[in-house]
């Protein structure tokens, strides 16, 4: 811009030029500050994943009790051996009591050859894992690795060893860090989100279509929108004591199958799937309500008129117009209720999650673990190990997290009839 | 045309039509004849109330809460306010046309028959589509893409769309809400054409704030002013020749010669 039309035109404003670079330094301040604030998020997620990937993976030193070159039977190494052969050395070396109740649980006709081979390298054999070191000591710090290990556990072999494998998925718990698994958390988990989408889903869109639809601006109606928007402030562990007094507790013979004659052997109480998932279903209920409530407020007016104007009711008009075109957004609060109630803890502890059990749940009515209380429960023992096996298990819980979020996602971009 | 054309027929009848918006009077006692299967304008300043009268021919008004209506309207000698008749039922008889093409976010063919289809039509619904779209002018354009979403045709063809889906519900009478003003001058030229030809067949009301659009389509003009505390008035009825060569009130003679709008 020529300086002479600017000073012409703008001769009533004093110093512009010097205004005007400074309203631009200004806007440049406030940009740094936006970008350095995305930048320090990225950099705190970045953080927080390496640490959690340098738990997962490293060197290991393990030891075995007996190794298993000495277990081989006329050469023949312990992985191709016979039944007979295996549990030949069974016998050779565990207590007469083992064996007769490993044999009263299963006999070992019954028993795979993949079982009995296993029952000797956890029985016999067993390698126990004296120290774990860090991904970034494992790749960066390999001779102080190989050091520490030839002093303090010089009989071990050094082994490379990724905590998260095919086999911790499908493990479930151990009191051995080495030996144990998620599987039974996963499934857990599953199970009660399952069970508290069914419960929230249909209720809270529902809810939420009347509020939004049927409803007239009565006292009582703002009374319940503002009751509403006030319980999903509501911190969580309040919604687990909510729990155990109402599902645990009173609907006892509800939640422990006991109407339905459906009792689990484990647990003849009210400490069951259905309680954890009616109780998470009740702490994102008001979540799912707000947020298919804006949905369906953000759906143009003129497309009800169009639809009134044809001569249909009011629920013709709902059904066939108003939830396809808020159905995108009815998804997204799914998706944040489902993200939220994957990681909760606290309220499921009060409901009565276990914290070791090593059996699948068979039922809305047993007992039951979830990965969250798993990975707390990890990291709260002595040994380092579990810290490993912790990290992984939190990646197992982040991938299952973004595979739920990426399919409702893909379920939404499917369904959205806007463009 | 003179007065005594007029036949005795009417299509459906204001008597007495008082409407509310809470507390606030916005039509103010309105008689207004509609004459069967000709086209009626309602022209008049903005604010005046042409859009709530028209809105009172098939209850849309009851979708806005603080809304009341008080008065008749006969159609067929019942008061559609009647109690015991369902609005439900009064728009199927009565369709509307609104001023910002508005067709459902689904294909042409679902379009044009989904009306049909919740009022319980059981026939064959492709022919029911084709001659709907063949009253609204549209079936040469849109025949070979029946599937394709509604939203994508231009703003004319959006528009004589939402036409043929309202007389896909087989209406006697026809309300619109300024159809063309959204539109470009030629959508604008076929829409008009489009009115005339329904006129054969249906009862027209239509609300339009461009003048020489009332004087071009319509045969009989309701001219509707503000009165004291901005209550909607009905000023002068007449046929269109009348109202614009010689009207009887001064207001008329001023608001059509474009001395206050």
């Amino acid at each position: 811009m020529n300086k002479d039309i600017i000073q012409d035109n703008t001769h009533e404003i004093k110093d512009y030029q010097a205004k005007l670079e400074s309203r631009h330094r200004r806007g440049k301040a406030w940009q740094i500050v936006f970008r350095a604030s995305t930048f320090t998020g990225i950099i705190a997620l970045v953080i927080l994943l390496l640490n959690i990937i340098n738990s997962a993976f490293g060197y290991v030193a393990i030891q075995d009790a007996i190794p298993p070159e000495d277990l081989a039977v006329n050469g023949i190494p312990i992985e191709s051996l016979h039944e007979i052969d295996l549990v030949g050395i069974l016998e050779e070396h565990l207590s007469a009591g083992l064996i007769r109740r490993l044999e009263s649980e299963t006999p070992w006709e019954e028993r795979s050859r993949d079982e009995i081979l296993t029952l000797v390298i956890t029985r016999v054999v067993e390698p126990t894992v004296e120290d774990t070191w860090s991904l970034f000591d494992s790749i960066f710090n390999k001779d102080k690795v190989l050091r520490e290990q030839q002093e303090k556990f010089p009989e071990s072999r050094l082994e490379f060893k990724s905590w998260l494998s095919a086999d911790f998925l499908v493990t479930p718990q151990s009191p051995e860090p080495e030996f144990a698994g998620v599987r039974t958390a996963i499934l857990g988990s599953l199970w009660t989100i399952a069970i508290t989408l069914l419960f929230s889903f249909p209720l809270g869109v529902g809810a939420a279509i009347y509020l939004e639809e049927y409803a007239t601006d009565t006292p009582l109606n703002r009374l319940i929108q503002t009751n509403i928007n006030n319980l999903a402030g509501v911190p969580s562990i309040i919604y687990g004591m909510l729990g155990l007094a109402v599902f645990v507790r009173i609907l006892e013979p509800l939640t422990s199958g006991a109407i339905f004659g459906a009792v689990d052997p484990t647990t003849a109480n009210g400490r069951t799937v259905i309680s954890a998932g009616l109780t998470l279903g009740l702490l994102v209920l008001p979540m799912i309500i707000i947020n298919a409530q804006e949905a369906i407020k953000a759906v143009p007016n003129s497309l009800r008129q169009a639809s009134y104007g044809m001569g249909a009711t009011r629920w013709q008009t709902v059904w066939h117009h108003v939830l396809p075109n808020a159905l995108p957004g009815i998804l997204t609060g799914a998706i944040l209720a489902l993200s939220r109630a994957i990681g909760e803890t606290a309220p499921l502890v009060v409901v009565g999650a276990s914290t070791y059990i090593t059996f699948d749940p068979s039922s809305p009515f047993s007992k039951f673990t979830t990965l969250p209380i798993q990975i707390w429960q990890w990291t709260a023992r002595p040994q380092d190990e579990f810290r490993n096996i912790a990290a992984a298990a939190i990646i197992v819980l982040l991938v299952l997290l973004l595979t739920l979020n990426a399919t409702a996602i893909l379920l939404r971009n499917r369904y959205s009839t806007r463009d | 045309m003179n007065n005594q054309e007029q036949n005795g027929k009417y299509a459906i009848t204001a008597r007495n039509l008082n409407i509310y918006y809470g507390d606030f009077l916005a039509v103010k006692e309105v008689d207004l004849d509609i004459h069967l299967n000709k086209i009626t304008a309602i022209i008049g300043p903005s604010g005046c109330g042409k859009s709530t009268v028209l809105r009172a021919f098939n209850r849309m008004n009851e979708l806005i809460p603080v809304a009341r209506t008080e008065g008749e309207i006969l159609y067929k000698g019942q008061n559609i306010y009647a109690p015991e008749v369902d609005p439900v039922e009064i728009r199927r008889h009565v369709g509307m046309v609104f001023q910002k093409p508005n067709p459902f976010p689904k294909s042409i063919y679902d379009n044009v028959a989904w009306g049909a289809k919740v009022n319980g039509f059981e026939g064959n619904m492709d022919n029911l589509v084709e001659e709907s779209l063949r009253g609204a002018a549209l079936w040469e354009e849109v025949k070979d893409k029946l599937d394709q979403n509604g939203l994508s045709l231009s703003g004319g063809q959006q528009q004589r769309l939402c036409i043929a889906r309202t007389i896909a519900v087989k209406p006697s009478i026809i309300l619109m809400d300024e159809p063309a003003s959204a539109l470009d001058p030629i959508a604008t030229l076929k829409i008009e054409e489009l009115m005339r030809e329904l006129a054969e067949n249906y009862t027209i009301i239509v609300v339009t704030h461009n003048m020489q659009q009332a004087a071009r389509v319509s045969d009989y003009t309701a001219f509707f002013n503000l009165a004291d505390r901005r209550a909607g008035i009905l000023d002068e009825f007449d046929n269109t020749e009348m109202i614009f060569t010689n009207p009887t009130k001064q207001s008329t003679e001023d608001y059509i010669t474009g001395r206050f709008g």
